[in-house]
């Protein structure tokens, strides 16, 4: 994944900065359209990646599923509130066909209502995107996770 | 001195309805703990067989907060050993999982077989003229502490206590037939994930105990009316401690009067109009002789296997101190699965685990009792729903199987003492 094309690049980056702004603006009904219609998603521990387990955390394969998600932990489950900000680094990428796969570090840090930052979960997205209609969407996103201990509970995407 | 520190009669009713808040925070009650349950006279449940298939396939896991490993051994057999160098004390296995027929400490290269023998010491025999270990040492003095070790349907226990009676014994016939429900044939490992939580492992083993919660915590339950007050529901303790459980919750035709009950009561959880825009994650193949779509059922201490839609699972309940648990959800298939089967499990563990549709709000009460409970440790818990009916159990509008747990609870942490007292 040594692609140098800037142009590609810088929207590629692009993209990943709408993502986490749309999570972390608490924009979720809006998350679902950053995808394609039949997408996958999934919140998978990388110690199944590595072992080829599929046990995931959260898996959606398709659009409908991401909405699902969204009313239900608006209008279904119960959590703490807590806010997120994402931060991304170490992006690279290579085209596969009509398909860009796309990999970086991710970092979240959650703060709880009485103040607290830690950090909430590190990992790699592993993504696949493709040019819908002229713009880049996820076909795949993998949120592959190396902070296995889910502190507490997971309601909101990564 | 002992009873100091646990006075069943202070802390625990003897009919399980009153709990002293202390048992849920006090450090010298959770080492007690340690003593009296996790290693006392019970079967600490460590992981499934499927998960080391082969000769030499290990795990490393905990039995309470000891740290542990499991393994496979040369006849193909199951060995348990506590994770610490017979030497000095280094813990020897520092992978979670792998194969290997030696395990060597690192510190000063002591290795031990899969069983937790002592097969080496560098420079036993010392080296050009230097002295080694004493004439009167013997290997087979310094194995691994090795831990009794039986399996139940591919499930694996570990006790550290002689005492304890066999595993089939301890699981009980009816409680036996449940587990054989679900492991009726050979299962595949699909991984596992892991939640961590800060607050007490008995607040999680009484929301396993809890049907009463199961309809009013979970909302996702009654919004997409997958589970109602009305199903046909089954409540059992096992006929020996009162310690394992189970809940279930079986599928008969949809129960129009169930609803109704909820709009009277004017109960948050009801709400009308929400509709899953895929609802393939409800799906429910039949595969059990009873159809339900949740069977819970915590063996204590350790385990509760649980089977919601097509979606199965051994949870691994971990004490991490006073105020801290981990759960460890070891997802499982079985081995003649077809492809469609074994999508719909994985995809069904959307409901369950950290990030479940219908269970991330478990880990949100126990620490919303232990936040709430820190400074009160005098104060008492009232737990008596049904407790007027308590032979009833086609209900889940109960709290007997949480009495029944603290009944064991007491009994077991009691025990000890009235023993030892002589």
């Amino acid at each position: 994944m040594t692609n140098q094309n800037l142009a590609l690049r810088a929207e590629l980056i692009a993209l990943q900065d709408l993502y986490i702004s749309t999570l972390d603006s608490d924009r979720l009904e809006a998350w679902p359209d950053l995808f394609v219609d039949d997408c996958l998603y999934q919140i998978i521990p990388k110690e199944n990646v590595d072992h080829g387990f599929p046990a995931p955390l959260i898996l959606c394969d398709n659009k409908r599923m991401l909405r699902d998600r969204v009313i239900s932990l608006r209008h279904a489950n119960i959590f703490a509130p807590v806010v997120y900000r994402h931060f991304f680094s170490g992006l690279v990428f290579e085209q596969d066909g009509e398909a860009i796969r796309m990999e970086c570090n991710y970092l979240v840090i959650s703060t709880s209502l009485e103040g607290v930052s830690t950090v909430y979960q590190a990992g790699t997205y592993r993504d696949i995107v493709v040019r819908i209609d002229g713009e880049l969407r996820f076909k795949e996103k993998h949120c592959v996770f190396d902070t296995s201990r889910v502190q507490t509970l997971l309601a909101l995407p990564i | 001195m002992i009873d100091e520190v646990f006075n069943p009669q202070e802390l625990v009713s003897t009919d399980g309805s009153q709990v002293a808040y202390e048992v849920f925070s006090s450090q010298e009650i959770y080492d007690l703990e340690q003593e009296r349950i996790f290693r006392g006279p019970v079967w600490n449940f460590l992981g499934l067989e499927a998960e080391i298939p082969n000769i030499g396939d290990f795990k490393s896991t905990f039995v309470g907060d000891t740290p542990v490993v499991m393994t496979r051994t040369e006849d193909g057999g199951l060995a348990a050993w506590v994770n610490r160098c017979a030497h000095r004390g280094a813990m020897v296995c520092r992978e979670l999982r792998g194969n290997a027929t030696s395990h060597n400490c690192v510190y000063h290269q002591w290795s031990f077989d899969t069983k937790g023998n002592l097969l080496g010491v560098p420079f036993r025999r010392g080296q050009k003229g230097q002295a080694g270990m004493p004439p009167e040492f013997k290997p087979s003095e310094h194995n691994l502490h090795q831990l009794r070790v039986e399996s139940f349907r591919g499930l694996v226990f570990a006790t550290f206590s002689a005492e304890t009676v066999p595993l089939e014994e301890y699981i009980g016939t009816t409680m036996g037939g449940y587990i054989k429900r679900v492991f009726h044939k050979p299962v595949e490992y699909l991984g596992c994930t892991r939640q961590f939580a800060n607050s007490n492992w008995k607040l999680y083993m009484e929301n396993v105990k809890d049907p009463y919660h199961a309809s009013l915590l979970h909302l996702f339950h009654t919004t997409f009316n997958i589970f109602r007050v009305g199903m046909k529901a089954h409540c059992e303790t096992d006929e020996n401690h009162g310690l394992h459980s189970i809940i279930m919750a079986i599928k008969e035709n949809q129960d129009a009067e169930a609803g109704a009950d909820y709009k009277e009561q004017k109960i948050r959880s009801y709400q009308e109009g929400f509709e899953l825009e895929d609802d393939s994650i409800l799906a429910l193949i039949e595969e059990f002789e009873v159809v339900a779509t949740n069977h819970i059922q915590p063996i204590f201490p350790q385990l509760v296997v649980q089977q919601i839609h097509n979606t199965l699972v051994a949870r691994q309940l971990l004490p991490k101190g006073p105020d801290k648990f981990e759960l460890v959800f070891h997802f499982f298939g079985y081995a003649d699965d077809t492809p469609e089967l074994r999508k719909l499990r994985i995809k069904q563990a959307n409901l369950v685990g950290a990030a479940g549709y219908i269970s991330m709000e478990d880990t949100e009460a126990t620490e919303l009792v232990q936040r709430g409970t820190v400074r009160d440790g005098a104060a008492r818990s009232y737990i008596n729903m049904a407790k007027h009916q308590d032979g009833q159990t086609d209900t889940l509008i109960t709290e007997k199987l949480i009495r029944s747990f603290w009944t064991g609870y007491r009994n077991l942490m009691g025990e000890v003492a009235t023993g030892a007292g002589a």
